[in-house]
């Protein structure tokens, strides 16, 4: 029988609690939070890759992917069920990613990151450029069903948050395992000294590129997610700033626990939101001096406070 | 009758104009422990970089257990049974000594590490246990390797080499950044180690005193060539060996035989 580590078995009660939670929100709140945990997923792949030592600028490539795959399966392909709209969505990624990734993983540091943003605004250029994909403006997303039942109106809204929780639970306890198990200890040996493990009999460009893959497809989910949740898709997702986006809620959460994405998100959400509010024209300056302080006075993300303060209870 | 483990051919490397290996023929029978001297910039280390495939030769033929191993990529030596330690320890130095180990030892199970089971199952743990007990690292078991003296880091980094059970070993400097008190008992603990795996070793060493004492033969480099090749008290009594290695300084300890003679 498979055992639940003491992180899976809270990570499954969130998600219970969320679920919950989901039926006695108000719907402002649930759809923030849908969309959060849809970023958090694409930052799970940024964050995948960063405990390896890699940093991408471009994860907007996948997550745009998995946005026009729903968008362009139910409008060109009338394809509707969810589940079909995101397994094509993580197909076309995950096929795009084998392809790319095996030039993308001959490259490391800076250079790795700039080759993943120009790849994704290769892809912002394309997209700009097609009347057929609505050009900038993108284009509506067709109503989904799910298994046959097509919910309208707020019961759509709630059935995507329900839907968003269940595969973002269900990622993260395998993200989880993934962190804790011999692969997940050998990317961080190569962020560490790639050498070593290449003379430890192990290839780091094979690990680097299964990453590559995982994180793609991961991050099309979150993309397929975002467009279901919003109805719409435009070439934005796969802009520097949406991949910026990203990186800046990884390093907000800290890449040491699985849970660390999720609740940056979240946060990112709820103070973007209100800065939003509170200051039309200056709220990037704010995210941006929330940014400052995390890197000064928490160089290893808000989860570091929680780690500190287990470490302070044992 | 005795058989090559290792052996090379014709091995030249040069880079632009300088040449760093000229024409090396090597045979390391299987069971010895050959010892590696030379000045600095005499090729040793490029000998050991081309024969674990970190630098390729521009030419020559490199055999291990009788089968070509030039072109390959080092995880490929290393899983063809011939492993190698570095000068500068090389280890994952945020990482405790015992996640360095657990790494070794999921490396040492296959190419493609698992996605499932965790890298800190039981059965690793108490391999690593008694890896740290052998090596005599254990009381630096949870400590991150950034802050664990050269010494026992050299130990660990040669425990990572030994965990895939090598035929053969070669040792780049095992001794060096290590204090005097320090450097016989980590080589009478490495020895040791290969001895109970019935490993080979190569070892590139300054001190002669080690040479001395844990060698079964010598292989002098000198720009490049190797210019005495035999029993230690012969290579050390050779008059080129004498002027161009031993007499060059370049941070030799002497030979503790030559200095009694002296």
């Amino acid at each position: 029988m498979l055992r639940l580590d003491k992180t899976e078995t809270w990570l499954l009660a969130a998600t219970v609690i969320l679920l919950t939670a989901g039926f006695l929100l108000p719907s402002w709140l649930t759809f923030i939070l849908t969309l959060a945990f849809a970023k958090a997923l694409v930052v799970q792949g940024v964050v995948i890759q960063m405990r390896a030592g890699l940093v991408s600028f471009g994860q907007g490539l996948f997550f745009c992917i998995g946005g026009y795959a729903v968008g362009m399966g139910g409008a060109f392909l009338d394809v509707h069920d969810v589940f079909a709209l995101i397994g094509l969505g993580v197909a076309v990624a995950v096929g795009v990613a084998a392809i790319i990734g095996l030039l993308m993983t001959r490259y490391r540091d800076i250079f790795f990151a700039m080759l993943s943003l120009a790849l994704s605004m290769i892809l912002f250029g394309v997209i700009v450029k097609n009347p057929t994909l609505g050009s900038t403006d993108g284009f509506n997303v067709h109503a989904p069903t799910l298994l046959g039942w097509a919910p309208q109106g707020q019961e759509q809204k709630l059935a995507i948050f329900v839907l968003t929780v269940l595969i973002a639970g269900g990622l993260a306890l395998a993200l989880n395992r993934y962190m804790k198990s011999g692969l997940g200890g050998v990317n961080e040996a190569i962020k560490e000294n790639e050498i070593r493990v290449e003379f430890l009999g192990l290839s780091p460009r094979w690990i680097l590129y299964a990453n590559y893959l995982f994180a793609a497809g991961i991050s099309a989910v979150g993309g397929a997610l975002t467009a279901l949740a919003t109805g719409h898709v435009d070439p934005e997702m796969a802009f520097w700033t949406t991949s910026g986006e990203f990186v800046f809620i990884a390093l907000l959460g800290g890449t040491t626990h699985v849970a660390a994405p999720f609740v940056a998100a979240v946060l990112f959400a709820l103070v973007r939101t209100y800065a939003l509010e509170l200051a039309p024209h200056s709220w990037q300056m704010i995210l941006g001096f929330v940014l400052l302080a995390i890197i000064i006075f928490l160089p290893k993300g808000l989860w570091s406070l929680v780690a500190g303060k287990r470490r302070a209870a044992a | 009758m005795s058989t090559a483990i290792l052996e090379t051919r014709g091995l030249n490397r040069s880079f632009g104009a300088v040449t760093a290996a000229r024409d090396l023929n090597v045979r390391i029978d299987t069971g010895e422990v050959v010892g590696v001297i030379g000045s600095n910039g005499a090729g040793k280390t490029t000998f050991i970089n081309m024969v674990t495939g970190y630098l390729p030769p521009s030419s020559g033929e490199i055999l291990f257990e009788g089968r070509s191993i030039v072109g390959q990529k080092p995880r490929q030596i290393i899983r063809s049974g011939m492993t190698r330690s570095f000068q500068v320890a090389q280890l994952f130095p945020e990482l405790t000594v015992l996640d360095n180990l657990l790494i070794a030892l999921v490396a040492a199970e296959g190419p493609r590490p698992s996605f499932f089971g965790g890298l800190r199952s039981r059965e690793r743990i108490r391999r690593a246990d008694e890896i740290l007990d052998e090596f005599g690292v254990v009381r630096y078991r949870d400590t991150v390797v950034r802050t664990v003296p050269q010494g026992a880091r050299k130990l660990v980094d040669i425990a990572m080499a030994l965990i895939g059970k090598p035929r053969m070993l070669l040792l780049d400097e095992p001794t060096s950044g290590v204090s005097v008190e320090e450097k016989f008992p980590l080589m009478d603990t490495v020895m040791a180690a290969v001895r109970q795996h019935g490993v080979t070793v190569l070892f590139v060493e300054h001190d002669m005193e080690i040479v001395e004492r844990y060698v079964s033969r010598v292989l002098a480099f000198y720009s490049g060539e190797i210019i005495s090749d035999g029993q230690p008290a012969a290579v050390f009594a050779d008059s080129r060996v004498q002027e161009l290695v031993i007499g060059h300084g370049h941070g030799h300890v002497t030979p503790a035989s030559q200095r009694s003679a002296a």
